[in-house]
């Protein structure tokens, strides 16, 4: 009886001892991503900051290194924002509230839905194909601002839908009856009671989406954004560049200068992005409502 | 509820006695379904696009270049002459790139949420979790960069033969970026599974490494294996991370510190010149284009049914 229960104890303390080591491995697992992350930060930190300075904001690109600025980047990111937002903003929350309010439950609505979870999957790349095809050749807008616009709003549509069919969906069905009870119209109802309670959710939605539409680089590629541009577009079919393009152009080439150019650019957008992030933790945090 | 004649009374007094009826209103409660319809209607004409698009000008450059030269040609040098077009090193360069980020990111990003589902405390979650969104939410731009000025040093330091562009530094770069997807995609799944089957094999003396790996781990394989799947299909369109640290050399090799080329890298390759439209450059876009999207497509579609077919409901 003792041995037996000698054995037992020895294979309680092996097993235990299975337990901590693993805890620890997966432990290291998970610190992997972080470590990955501070290397990432201090690298670019390290290699950019030097170059960091106002002249980066108020140049256009250049041949050589220490005038160079990312001006045009800048202003053509922002240009695109500036369509990208309210068009994705009006296509995204309507597509939303046609499938969570009106939607009949049928097989076209689950195809539609079925569809947009497919897109969100599509790589960017494909996205950017397309945009080749229909809007710079088949619709003759060239390699263009709009162009460009117009396929990055494609891109991040899928990401506000969701985002805003959640928000929607959470809430409660007692809230559209009151208004009903009121003698509101459906429309009424969706747009004075609906729309507003779950405003914060499509907020953050749309934030996350244009934090995506900033630092996508490959879909502007292929739609033809310049590498070079010394000039800020001036309408919507002028040629245009971005910030993940510039910074593209600079840390492809092979001269240190450049490279060093491209990671004070991508300080800046880092940080643009981290604000963004920010301010959807802030709206989530103080705006989203528990029902 | 009216009963039958007062509803044609009230139909028939409808429209010039009714006060508390607004013409407005009523106008946008009619009108308004139908533009909410057709913006649900632009995603499926998105999908519509990029299949008919896609389509349209693969037919055309089959016309030009014979398929079986295009699935079987060991060849592909499409802007050097002579042209030749077989797929097989673009897509074998694609290929290794994903299997060095799924041999990279699966082992991490499953002990990672085996880690925070299983055994982190709540305080270290909150912790964890933003950082990982962090990571998830940083542009490939800035993972190319990481690869081209971290990785590729440390890989040629390590193997001196390797090259300035090589598939191993890419494909452990864009690993790192497919871990916050699998870790949170299966940490979803491992949270789904009920407390009350863990408490039950922790009733019979099982430590929290045997519950974690024979409990919950089979318990919710499903969103584990769709989350690796995602990861993969994620891995094989990813872009600017294997343009900048891949290189543009499509060679038909399985050596990782060689020098590739990807289906996305050439499209990139090729769209940074100025292809005029027409051309056999500018079908070769839409041929890889197409050989990219069915390969993205049909793993969405494995993941979705394997995480609807294979769940296990409690």
């Amino acid at each position: 009886m003792n041995i037996f229960q000698d054995a037992n104890r020895q294979q309680i303390a092996n097993r235990r001892l299975k337990d901590h080591l693993l805890h620890t491995l997966f432990l290291l697992a998970t610190s992997v991503g972080i470590i990955a992350l501070t290397v990432l930060i201090i690298d670019i930190i390290i290699d950019g900051w030097a170059h960091l300075s106002p002249d980066l904001f108020t140049n256009f690109p250049s041949r050589k290194a220490e005038n160079a600025g990312m001006k045009s980047g800048l202003i053509g990111s922002l240009y695109i924002l500036l369509i990208l937002i309210p068009l994705s903003f009006v296509m995204g929350v309507g597509a939303a509230i046609y499938l969570e309010e009106y939607a009949p439950k049928n097989k076209f609505t689950r195809l539609v839905q079925l569809n947009i979870s497919t897109l969100a999957g599509v790589p960017s790349i494909v996205y950017g194909i397309l945009g080749l095809a229909l809007f710079v050749r088949m619709l003759g807008l060239e390699k263009s601002l709009i162009s460009g616009a117009l396929t990055m709003t494609l891109l991040v549509l899928p990401v506000i839908i969701v985002a805003s069919q959640e928000a929607i969906r959470a809430v409660p069905r007692s809230r559209r009856d009151a208004s009903f009870a009121l003698g509101a119209t459906k429309w009424q109802t969706v747009s004075r009671s609906v729309l507003p309670s779950s405003i914060p959710g499509i907020l953050t939605g749309v934030i996350l989406a244009v934090s995506r539409a900033i630092g996508e680089t490959a879909p502007l590629i292929i739609v033809g954004a310049s590498t070079y541009v010394a000039f800020l577009p001036q309408s919507l079919t002028d040629a245009f560049t971005a910030m993940p393009i510039q910074i593209y152009n600079w840390i492809s080439r092979p001269q240190v200068e450049f490279k060093d150019l491209g990671a004070s650019a991508i300080i800046i957008l880092l940080a643009i992005l981290i604000l963004l992030n920010i301010s959807a933790v802030i709206i989530r945090n103080r705006y989203q409502k528990k029902f | 509820m009216p009963n039958k004649s007062q509803s044609t009374l009230s139909a028939d007094a409808n429209e010039y006695s009714n006060p508390f009826k607004n013409s407005r209103v009523s106008k946008m409660n009619k009108v308004m379904p139908v533009l909410l319809f057709l913006c649900a209607i632009v995603s499926v004409l998105t999908t519509i696009g990029i299949v008919v698009t896609l389509l349209s000008e693969t037919i055309n450059f089959f016309k030009v270049v014979p398929i079986q030269d295009f699935l079987f040609g060991t060849k592909w040098s499409a802007l050097i002459e002579p042209q030749r077009f077989g797929i097989l090193p673009l897509l074998t360069g694609t290929l290794m790139i994903t299997t060095i980020a799924i041999v990279v990111a699966l082992p991490i990003g499953l002990a990672s949420a085996i880690y925070l589902s299983e055994y982190a405390p709540d305080k270290v979650r909150r912790i964890i979790k933003p950082i990982l969104e962090v990571l998830a939410g940083v542009p490939t731009i800035v993972y190319g960069y990481f690869a081209i000025s971290i990785i590729t040093p440390v890989i040629q330091f390590i193997f001196p033969g390797a090259g300035v562009y090589n598939a191993l530094s890419a494909g452990i770069a864009v690993g790192i970026m497919i871990i916050p997807m699998i870790c949170s995609l299966s940490e979803d799944a491992m949270s789904a599974v009920p407390r009350s089957l863990r408490d039950g094999a922790y009733a019979l003396g099982a430590t929290r490494f045997e519950v974690a790996l024979k409990i919950v781990v089979p318990a919710a394989f499903s969103g584990i294996v769709s989350s690796a799947v995602l990861a993969f299909s994620r891995a094989l369109g990813e872009t600017m991370i294997v343009s900048l640290a891949a290189g543009s050399t499509p060679t038909l090799t399985f050596n990782p510190l060689d020098s590739i080329q990807t289906m996305t890298a050439y499209i990139v390759q090729v769209s940074l010149g100025d292809v005029a439209r027409g051309s056999i450059e500018y079908g070769s876009i839409f041929a890889v284009g197409m050989t990219l999207f069915i390969f993205t497509f049909l793993l969405n579609i494995l993941a979705q049914y394997i995480s609807r077919r294979f769940r296990e409901e409690y």
